[in-house]
């Protein structure tokens, strides 16, 4: 962090002191980087935390900051930290804004608190895009406050004094005043007007924009990060959970008596099926709460159920596939019209049409989903890795029957999320099993639970239909999708997602087509579907990438220049008054502030082709493959690189990332994200698959829900990040979209196999890698 | 009674023989820096050195740790500054963290069996340590690190 410090060391002995100072900060922030707020004093694994105690009253002045007189500043992260540095960039923009020395700050989590904090949903890759400019504002207005602070002690104008660095300088006497020493001053004065704070210029920015290292690597290298399992209440027990295997089934009889025999365990208790769907409610089950870990597992294991498995009993993978390509095969309820498709396919040269298929699939975050409780004496007070507290709180109650009041979340660490721990059924289960047995309790989900209970990302079948001319210019577009909703999580009989559900760049997207109808088709759900990282855009971004791609190849051009030219001149679009069917949401923003740039589109193009080397020769087996998807406000083009071995097995050398997110305030964890999109869009495409017989999860831990492993990753990812001061896209789902597609057509380019159903899994088996031929004219 | 030892501390444990070593950590401990991910060996999230070998705590039964001596994450090294910890954090290598404990055991062992692994031996040292967030490159890149400042 040293490097951070360079404009702000005075003289030789100062600089040594505030060397000693800013380690012990360091060291402060490391250690005891997940400070929890005001928790109950037997917290023994917190305990270590009291030493960095400092004295009480701080002097609160925003929801976000605090400062003491000693000159510490305290921000407080309201966002969940699942991996992507939000508890890093969110707290050092303030900083900057505020013109804190790094060193001096402490960063603790919120608890759930909407009203104070604001949106704590950490989804849809909203951290920065929607708060960038408040933490610019919360920080820019303490600075102005400190200096309207030293003005008035020293009785000068506001206007002859600015921070700088942790102290408020007057230029013209030299004198100067600690932030620390104005906090007195600051504490009488109202809050500067809105017209008197100045966010900073581009120039002015320290750490903004530049890279800054995690505020929690030395508990996360040294095994003392706090993740859900890891707090430690007196008297907590453990419960492990038998939940219904079929979505909506019950308990019709059990026997607990083996269960019971366990040694440590202690009680078995019938969790409550709630009627569908369920929400975010837990879908109940048998609990076994027992004095440890090991004992719960074993006495779940020693139970004795017979399931009345309910109305999604028959749920079969096989069959449902047929289902969803029957549906894409009708005509569904428009997303877009432009033009007269029918018109158009009926009168174009040639036409292609192609169906793609994408499995359900599971998070499978490293840290299976777990949650505390205690829940006595008429509150609840609750530990968890959560990605939305303000939901488990909200949740909690009404399960309870409380008031949100009575209900605190803390917010750990998450050991991965990727949208599983946006819903707290088993933050539900942890509260409600406290209650019952009047002491703390934590709720261990095994591997097993986790990858045979979750929220499921959908399962899609895509038809696509083109029209176009011996140039290959496309002149009709007919696109046809059905998947089922995640609304059938909340309401009975969704027959699919609504119009609004295909902007996720299936409707809106950025090529130019005279003719284009994006249609939904029905799909009822038979298993939890819940938010996965990217969402919808997943199997959009693969049927459509996928589908250009072979455009190219039909039309016999190169696929990257053939994307430019699909791209068109470069336009700047309100799409709502282009055909969208409304609503025609735009991940929550404008389309005035977020049109749809295809120019942007284009360059993030462009910079992936020049910077992968794109039509450079490649060895025998080895393939390049591109595609381009906007998603969640930002412009991802991708190239990657995948080697076809002799049994097929399929690894990526190399990937080359373009992404135009806007401004981006933390761009090394920016890159950090687009390595790790890449790596999940892997697992994606060529490993993972939930499937369900018989109402119920085939799958059950990692050997049969492979992921991508160190073998067969990248060894480089390359990431170009446009530089720019536009306003912030989301960071952390877009670079998931293009990969399926960029890799499926890399591998057609190795093998002349296309890819149209995932994951490709054995699909290669066969497949011989290409010897010659570079511009595909024999296959 | 199994008498072992844990960081260098002697202990004894007449409980459950069959119970693995991950829930004694875990739960008897308080040693929570050894994660659980899978509980069938297949993610690495436990890995644990015995006698300094890696091995999964998960797949690990109490009743074969006998005069052996555990070596978990919290006692890697006494002040957390293993080269590989001070290279993870020079590449800013994790992403959530969870599986770095994990991680960071495989790779001492790596190292120490073979102080300049190329990338093929890091692949199949690492490859049974899973990383949902993708931090692979990374690792490979904070390995190499690690190997270059120690000779
Ligand atoms: S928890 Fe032991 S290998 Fe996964
Ligand atoms: S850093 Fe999250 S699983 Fe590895």
């Amino acid at each position: 962090m040293s490097g951070l410090m360079s404009g702000s060391v005075d003289d030789g002995d100062e600089a040594v002191a505030r060397d000693m100072e800013r380690r012990r900060f360091v060291q402060l922030l490391g250690m005891g980087g997940l400070v929890f707020a005001a928790g109950p004093s037997g917290i023994r694994r917190l305990g270590r935390l009291a030493e960095t105690a400092v004295p009480v009253d701080p002097f609160s002045p925003h929801a976000y900051i605090a400062l003491r007189e000693d000159g510490t500043v305290t921000i407080t992260c309201h966002r969940s930290e699942m991996g992507q540095g939000i508890r890093t960039t969110m707290p050092m923009i303030i900083a900057d804004e505020m013109e804190a020395d790094w060193a001096r700050c402490r960063v603790e989590q919120a608890v759930g608190d909407e009203r104070k904090y604001g949106s704590q949903n950490t989804d849809g890759s909203t951290s920065i895009r929607l708060f960038l400019t408040k933490y610019r504002e919360a920080g820019a207005t303490v600075r102005a406050l400190l200096e309207h602070a030293a003005a008035k002690q020293w009785g000068t104008d506001v206007s002859e004094v600015r921070a700088r660095q942790h102290t408020v300088i007057h230029e013209r006497s030299g004198r100067s005043l600690s932030f620390g020493a104005l906090v007195a001053t600051a504490r009488s004065l109202p809050m500067p007007e809105k017209t008197s704070v100045r966010v900073k210029s581009p120039s002015e920015r320290r750490w903004q924009g530049k890279k800054m290292p995690s505020i929690d690597l030395v508990p996360m290298t040294t095994g003392t990060a706090i993740y859900g399992a890891d707090v430690r209440l007196p008297g907590m027990k453990v419960a492990v959970i038998a939940h219904p295997p079929v979505w909506g089934g019950r308990v019709r009889s059990f026997d607990a008596r083996a269960a019971l025999r366990v040694p440590g365990v202690e009680k078995v208790l019938h969790i409550p099926e709630p009627p569908l769907p369920a929400g975010y409610n837990t879908v109940g089950g048998l609990a076994v709460v027992a004095r440890n870990t090991w004992a719960a597992i074993q006495g779940r294991a020693a139970l004795r159920i017979v399931w009345d498995d309910g109305p999604h009993a028959s749920y079969d993978s096989v069959a449902y596939r047929a289902e969803l390509e029957a549906s894409v095969r009708k005509p569904g309820t428009a997303g877009r019209v432009v033009g007269n498709v029918e018109e158009a396919l009926a009168s174009a040269p040639r036409t292609l049409e192609r169906e793609y298929y994408m499995p359900h699939l599971s998070h499978a975050q490293m840290e299976p989903v777990v949650a505390i409780a205690q829940a006595v004496n008429g509150t609840v007070e609750v530990w968890a890795p959560t990605q939305s507290p303000q939901d488990a709180r909200g949740t909690v109650a009404k399960y309870l029957g409380t008031d949100e009041s009575k209900v605190t979340v803390h917010v750990t660490l998450l050991g991965g999320a990727f949208g599983r721990k946006s819903k707290p059924d088993y933050i539900c289960e942890a509260a409600w099993l406290s209650r019952e047995v009047g002491v703390p309790v934590r709720v261990q989900w095994t591997r097993e639970d986790d990858l045979r209970n979750s929220y499921y990302h959908t399962v899609a079948a895509h038809r696509l239909e083109a029209g176009f001319d011996g140039n290959g210019t496309v002149t009709a577009w007919r696109h046809r999708v059905a998947y089922p909703a995640i609304d059938a999580i909340f309401a009975q009989d969704v027959e699919g997602p609504g119009p609004d559900d295909l902007t996720n760049g299936a409707s809106d997207i950025p090529y130019a087509i005279p003719n284009i109808r994006v249609e939904v088709c029905p799909a009822v759900a038979h298993t939890r579907i819940g938010w996965y990282r990217s969402v919808n855009a997943i199997h959009h971004g693969f049927a459509i990438g996928s589908f250009i791609d072979e455009l190219a190849v039909e039309s016999k051009k190169d696929p990257a220049k053939y994307l430019l030219d699909l791209l068109g001149p470069d336009r700047v679009v309100d799409l709502s008054k282009d055909g969208l069917v409304a609503p025609a949401s735009n991940y929550g923003g404008t389309w005035t502030d977020y049109p749809l740039d295809t120019g942007r589109a284009r360059r993030v193009v462009e910079l992936a082709i020049e910077k992968s080397g794109w039509g450079t020769p490649l060895p025998s087996g080895r393939g390049r493959g591109i595609a381009m998807h906007r998603s969640f406000l930002t412009y991802v083009a991708m190239v990657v690189e995948v080697d076809v071995a002799a049994d097929g097995t399929v690894s990526v050398p190399r990937a080359t990332v373009a992404t135009d997110a806007g401004f981006v305030a933390n761009p090394d964890r920016a890159r950090s994200q687009m390595e790790g999109a890449v790596i999940m869009g892997m697992s994606n495409t060529l490993y993972s698959e939930i499937s369900f017989r018989n109402g119920r999860v085939v799958q059950s831990n990692y050997p049969s829900y492979p992921v991508t492993r160190m073998r067969t990753a990248p060894h480089t990812v390359d990431v170009h990040l446009v530089e720019s001061e536009a306003l912030p896209g989301g960071i952390g789902e877009p670079a998931v979209p293009p990969s399926a597609a960029a890799i499926c057509n890399a591998i057609w380019d190795a093998t002349g196999v296309r890819i149209r159903q995932l994951p490709v899994g054995r699909q290669l088996a066969g497949a011989r890698a290409r010897t010659t031929d570079p511009d595909g004219q024999d296959r | 009674m199994i008498s072992f030892s844990v960081n260098g501390t002697r202990r004894s444990f007449d409980g459950d023989p069959a119970m693995p070593l991950l829930w004694y950590l875990r739960d008897d401990l308080e040693l929570t820096g050894t994660r659980y991910g899978c509980g069938v060996g297949s993610c690495g999230a436990c890995t644990v050195h015995l006698d300094g070998r890696a091995v999964r705590a998960c797949q690990t039964k109490m009743s074969e740790l006998t005069g052996k001596e555990v070596t978990t994450i919290e006692g890697l090294h006494p002040h957390g500054e293993h080269p590989l910890q001070i290279a993870w954090r020079e590449i800013d290598v994790p992403q959530c963290g969870y599986c770095q404990s994990g991680q960071i055991m495989k790779a001492a062992e790596l190292l120490r069996s073979t102080p300049h692994p190329t990338d093929r031996q890091i692949d199949n040292a690492m490859n049974g340590n899973i990383c949902r967030c993708g931090t692979y490159p990374r690792i490979r890149g904070a390995i190499k690190l690690a190997a270059e400042k120690r000779s």
